[in-house]
């Protein structure tokens, strides 16, 4: 029905949704479908709905550390605890993985196969870097006596850091399944989609990394 | 590959842009390299005002989700981005509601429950 009215030249200006709203760069015959949008959009946003609930989790743990932060029971707290030079060099990586993912999507795009799997590469190996620094923060940690069990706020602590550190670790093999994908069937219509899903994943991944190392690392080694 | 070449929808997808380029994830990138320097800087300055700190934690911290989502996520204000960004309104409603609750909820319990020993004390 907005197909036939877009033909007509009808347009609504009140109209957000998917059919109204941006058709001055796009003749009418090209939205005759009528508000059916390309498959590629329906799921980015189904993407992007799971991100935000994603999002939603993390805010309850984030809520917990806020909450149980000084309940430290006589154990340490956070500024006997954080190493702000580890922590610098894991955001490094994070970021650079992010930009690194960035211009693999952009290759993805322009159906560059090399640059694709050469930028996935350098995101994997910094994604890797990343995950490990974590595991080694925490291991010293615990041999120090200051595992999960020490304190509601070590519990609260690692929680909240180990969920990042477990969603950086399951977006690596999805990383690699994306790489095997593109190199067993090439930039097929679904395969451009999960490429597509992956990256909304590993950005929004940095967004809850910069919440994090502010409100946990910064604001807890400098009280 | 050709601005021709792709679908013409009304919408975007998240994370899709019908120009995105090496530039705007360059932009991204300094823009968010410079505010996580700021504040690594800041957390452990003291050329400021003790106080202030966390509070500008928190800006450097919201300005550089915001250089993310729109350099690398491409959630704009155009009007083809109109569902994505109402989704994310949605979401900031909800994580606000959830950590301000928290926050305010716990600190009104601690504030009228009963030191731990004294409770231990008339227990006897």
């Amino acid at each position: 029905m907005s197909g036939a009215r877009a033909a007509a030249g009808f347009e609504d200006p009140d109209r957000a949704g998917p059919a109204g709203g941006s058709g001055q760069h796009q003749p009418a015959a090209e939205r005759a479908a009528g508000g059916l949008l390309s498959k590629r959009i329906v799921v980015g946003y189904g993407f992007w709905i799971f991100l935000l609930s994603d999002i939603v989790m993390f805010s309850a743990f984030f809520a917990t550390y806020a909450v149980l932060v000084d309940e430290t029971a006589g154990g340490p707290s956070g500024r006997d605890l954080f190493n702000l030079t580890n922590v610098a060099i894991e955001t490094a990586c994070l970021l650079a993985s992010s930009f690194t993912c960035g211009l693999a999507s952009i290759a993805a795009r322009t159906r560059d196969a090399p640059w694709f799997h050469l930028a996935m590469a350098v995101t994997f190996v910094l994604g890797v870097a990343f995950v490990s620094l974590e595991a080694r923060e925490f291991a010293g940690m615990v041999a120090r006596g200051a595992g999960p069990t020490r304190s509601a706020f070590l519990s609260a602590f690692f929680t909240l850091v180990g969920c990042h550190g477990l969603h950086v670790s399951a977006g690596l093999l999805w990383l690699l399944t994306m790489m095997a994908q593109v190199f067993a069937k090439g930039f097929r219509a679904d395969i451009l989609r999960r490429i597509l899903c992956f990256s909304l994943f590993w950005h929004a991944l940095d967004i809850i990394w910069v919440a994090l190392f502010t409100v946990v690392y910064l604001m807890g080694a400098g009280q | 590959m050709s601005e021709a070449d792709l679908p013409v929808d009304a919408d975007t997808a998240p994370g899709d842009e019908r120009n995105e380029s090496l530039t705007t994830y360059l932009a991204g990138l300094g823009l968010a390299a410079l505010l996580t320097a700021v504040s690594f800087f800041i957390s452990g300055t003291t050329l400021v005002w003790g106080p202030s700190i966390p509070v500008a934690l928190a800006v450097l911290a919201i300005s550089q989700m915001g250089v993310h989502l729109v350099f690398f996520l491409h959630i704009t204000t155009g009007p083809d981005n109109v569902n994505n960004v109402l989704a994310l309104a949605f979401g900031v409603l909800i994580v606000v509601l959830l950590i301000g609750g928290s926050l305010w909820i716990m600190a009104h319990l601690n504030h009228n429950m009963m030191p731990t020993d004294q409770l231990m004390r008339m227990q006897r």
